[in-house]
Parts: C-alpha cells; sequence; structure tokens
C-alpha cells in the first residue's frame, strides 16, 4: 500500500484565460482519508476532475493508482466517483438505478448494495428524486462502494446535508476506509468536522496547493504562540504563518514543534486542524509543502503550458 | 449496566452512557451489544486531539473501574460507525493506550484491557469520595464558591506532586512541560 492514490506534478488546468488550476504539484499516499479544502474557485472540483480523468490538463501530469493515467481502464475500475450534491437521476427508482450500475460497470457487488439499501431503509421502488436528501445522498454513495473501489472521490459531499444525515453519511464512507481500506479524497469547505474525518490535508488556494501532509504531521509541526504585541515583529526563530496583533498581546502561528523553544514572555499553544487551515487561508503566500519524496517543489511558479496535451 | 456504585462519574466522560450512539442505527448495522463496556463520546468544543479523548476516556473508566483487565475495547468498526471518526484515529489511541501497557491488541478478535488504574477498590473510592464530601462543605462554609474550590484543590495537588517528586524541578519552567 506504498502507492500514491493521486499524484501530479506542475498540474494545471485553464479554462479560456483562467487559470482554474496552476501548478499544483502532490502525492497523496494511500491509505488515507485526505481532506482536500480551499475558498470557492480555489480549484478543488478542477483538481478531482483532472484526477477522475472527467477533464485533461492544460499543463502537467497527473496519474492516479500508483501511476496510472485518470480514464485508463484500470484506473476507471480502481476510482469511484462522487460529483457535488451526491447526483442521482431523478426519475429513476433506487431499483433501476442498480441495474443500471450494475450494467455500465465491470464489477459491481450487487449483494452489497442491496443490503445497504435495506440497511438504510431505502424503498428499492420509489423513485430517487422523491427520496430526502440525506436518502439520495447515501444511495450516490452505495452505487460507488458497490463497485467496491481502491480510491472513492467525493466532491463536497456532506454541504447540502443536515448534521444527521452528514453523520450517517460519514461514518458509511469511514467503515468502508475501515473495512476495506478504501483511500478516500474528498473536497469540502466545511472545516469544524474534518479534524474526525480526515488524516491528510491537502489545502488549496487560488489554484494552487498551500499546504499538504498528514494532518497529524501537520498539527505536531505548526503551534500558536501568545505574548507581548511589541515583540512580535522580534521572533524569527520559526516561520511565522499568520500574526494577530491586538494593543497588548499578539497571536503568532508557527511552524514550530513541541520542542522548539519558546522566548521568555510568551506561552505555546497547540493548534486544532480548523484554525490552522484559517491561519493559511488567509495567508495566502504562506506555504507547508513538507514535499514528500515523490512530490518535491517544481521549478516554475507559473502554470507554464509546457507539456500541454 | 449497574456498575454505578455510588461513585457516579461527574459527567460519566467515557462512561456507559446508554444514549450516546443510539443515532448509529443506520449506518452502523446494528453496532449494539459490540462486547465492550464502555462507548465513546467526542466533545468538539475541548480542543483535546480525538485520539487523546478515547486514550482519556480509557483511562477514565479504568480509574472508575467501568473497565477491568479482560474486558474488550469498542471494535475499531463500531467506533468508526457510531462518531464518524478516522479508523486511524482509534488505531493511533489503541497503539497509544497498548504502549502505556494499559491494554494489548489480540489478533482477529479486538483490543483488549490488560491493565487497570484503580488502585483502589470500590469500598475505599466511596469512603475517600464521602471524606472529599465533608472537606468541600467546609470550603463552601468557609465562602469558597465552585471555580475558588477547583484552583484551591488543583493547586495543592500541584504542590503535592511536587513535593512527593522531591521537588527538584526549577520552579519557572512550568509552562513548556505541558505539552
Amino acid at each position: 500500500m506504498n502507492m500514491n492514490v493521486v499524484e501530479a506534478s506542475g498540474l494545471g488546468k485553464r479554462y479560456g484565460r483562467t487559470w482554474a488550476l496552476r501548478a499544483c504539484t502532490l502525492a497523496v499516499p494511500a491509505g488515507h482519508v485526505a481532506a482536500l479544502v480551499g475558498p470557492n474557485g480555489a480549484g478543488k472540483t478542477t483538481l478531482l476532475n483532472l484526477a477522475v480523468g472527467l477533464v485533461t490538463p492544460s499543463a502537467g501530469a497527473v496519474t492516479v493508482l500508483g501511476g496510472r493515467p485518470p480514464g485508463s481502464p484500470a484506473a476507471l475500475d480502481g476510482i469511484a466517483f462522487v460529483a457535488q450534491d451526491t447526483p442521482v437521476y431523478k426519475n429513476l427508482s433506487a431499483a433501476d438505478m442498480l441495474h443500471l450500475t450494475l450494467n455500465l460497470n465491470r464489477r459491481f457487488d450487487r449483494r452489497y448494495a442491496e443490503t445497504r439499501l435495506g440497511e438504510l431503509g431505502i424503498p428499492l421502488r420509489r423513485k430517487a428524486g422523491r427520496l430526502s436528501g440525506g436518502q439520495q445522498a447515501q444511495l450516490a454513495l452505495t452505487m460507488a462502494l458497490a463497485r467496491r473501489p481502491k480510491l472513492l472521490v467525493l466532491d463536497e459531499p456532506v454541504a447540502m446535508l443536515d448534521p444527521v444525515a452528514r453523520h450517517d453519511f460519514m461514518a458509511i464512507v469511514l467503515m468502508a476506509a475501515a473495512d476495506d481500506g478504501v483511500s478516500v479524497l474528498l473536497s469540502s469547505h466545511v472545516l469544524a468536522e474534518l479534524e474526525r474525518v480526515a488524516d491528510y490535508l491537502i489545502l488549496l488556494s487560488r489554484g494552487r496547493v498551500q499546504v499538504a501532509g498528514e494532518v497529524d504531521d501537520l498539527l505536531a509541526g505548526h503551534r500558536l504562540l501568545t505574548g507581548p504585541a511589541a515583540e512580535a515583529d522580534r521572533y524569527a526563530e520559526r516561520p511565522v504563518v499568520h500574526l494577530r496583533r491586538a494593543a497588548a498581546q499578539a497571536h503568532l502561528l508557527v511552524r514550530a514543534g513541541a520542542d522548539d523553544p519558546v522566548p521568555p514572555g510568551w506561552e505555546a499553544h497547540p493548534v486544532g486542524l480548523e484554525e490552522l487551515a484559517l491561519a493559511y487561508l488567509r495567508e495566502p503566500g504562506a506555504a507547508a509543502l513538507p514535499g514528500p519524496a515523490r512530490g518535491r517543489a517544481l521549478p516554475a511558479e507559473t502554470g507554464e503550458p509546457s507539456e500541454v496535451r | 449496566m449497574t456498575i454505578d456504585k455510588g461513585i457516579g462519574a461527574p459527567d460519566g466522560a467515557g462512561g456507559a452512557s446508554p444514549a450516546s450512539g443510539g443515532g448509529v442505527g443506520a449506518p452502523g448495522g446494528g453496532s449494539r451489544g459490540s462486547g465492550s463496556p464502555i462507548e465513546f463520546r467526542l466533545d468538539a468544543a475541548s480542543g483535546v486531539p480525538t485520539y487523546l479523548q478515547l486514550v482519556h476516556q480509557v483511562e477514565h473508566a479504568l480509574r472508575l473501574g467501568y473497565l477491568k483487565p479482560g474486558d474488550q475495547l469498542p471494535k475499531v468498526r463500531d467506533v468508526v460507525a457510531s462518531l464518524a471518526i478516522n479508523p486511524n484515529t482509534v488505531l493511533k489511541a489503541y497503539k497509544e493506550l497498548e504502549t502505556k501497557g494499559l491494554a494489548a491488541g489480540r489478533p482477529g478478535q479486538g483490543t483488549f484491557v490488560q491493565a487497570t488504574l484503580s488502585q483502589v477498590a470500590l469500598p475505599e473510592l466511596t469512603a475517600l469520595r464521602r471524606s472529599l464530601l465533608g472537606w468541600l462543605a467546609t470550603a463552601d462554609a468557609a465562602g469558597l464558591d465552585e471555580d475558588g474550590i477547583a484552583a484551591l484543590f488543583t493547586n495543592t495537588l500541584r504542590d503535592f506532586r511536587d513535593r512527593r517528586r522531591g521537588s527538584a524541578r526549577p520552579a519557572g519552567g512550568g509552562t513548556e512541560g505541558v505539552a
């Protein structure tokens, strides 16, 4: 399981004159629930669409499931994708959807799908459009998981769901990860729930990857320092991600671990994932790219269309 | 579930709360009776990392006698189903408990409690609790409010601990040790 489920180098996508994604270099290792986070328009959906092969790159390259091109038979078999707002065919019943998906895919675990739908209490004869939002989402997820994918890609899966439906939806996703070792890549702008769900974070901002890494490493590598505002500018031991300052007091979010020295008169606190993500989102210039062996920093900053396909 | 012999955990943290996990019926496929005496809960507002919350709840349950050696910890799958958390988080918590010597994994079966943290038997705990109640009444009569009592207790406990350790530590270096 040492492969990368998604690997991109210098990946870019341009629509007209606008770069939706630029110079994206990353490697998402298998066995994780990876969260793709960023403001609206940051390029999340573009990156996911590139990974599942729905669009082709304008620059750079992307591979999936250990080096396979998106859209290749092996990639199509191994990846299940649930697009934004968990779409279902509104006029088809759950039974029809099951029949359709069964016939459109080389691999489909019918028993899993039927058992799952039964547990969820989804009436098989009812048209999908008349199911609740939560049930529609579960139906789409069931169809995706019944394909027994190695990688499950979800674009904003829970944005439209109420808290209970959201919880139940994520529970199914995470159980697939626990039971079958499915890797998950999901985009979201709901930060609060990510800490429980994700163990890998990719932060996209303005079309670029700003932060990428295992959540535990990121949290262990950042601290919030609180101290006198007058001394805030003198702190230079470690890189400062984000500074908040009032008349007397300042908070510095810094890239420092628990063992790094704390200046006299300052207090160090651990940071949570939400706080960390917010700090980076507020400072688009800051970056934390640990650069795993495979995803080294790329030389050019611009989305050079050198490798247009 | 009648383990509660007058110990009265303040909020039953990690305790056998039949209410929690109720909403899981749908996805969990009936995680009822998972074989563990405890069920985890999460406090999103605590700021404590999720895996540590699980570790603390096991330790808490051990201290209060909800868990005994030989008891099974909730299965990873059941925890994932009921809390919708990352399975790696649960594994990390259990690994931490194993490192501490409190639990051990049995291949194909799950993780089981190996040691206990309650150095004191239930009757003694009850007696200690009674004498603490007496002290609390005295503090209350003296005019201390709850925050004052908690602060005094924490402070005194720290002094007590320092003294027992031989107070070898430098006075100022308290903060970074917290981690």
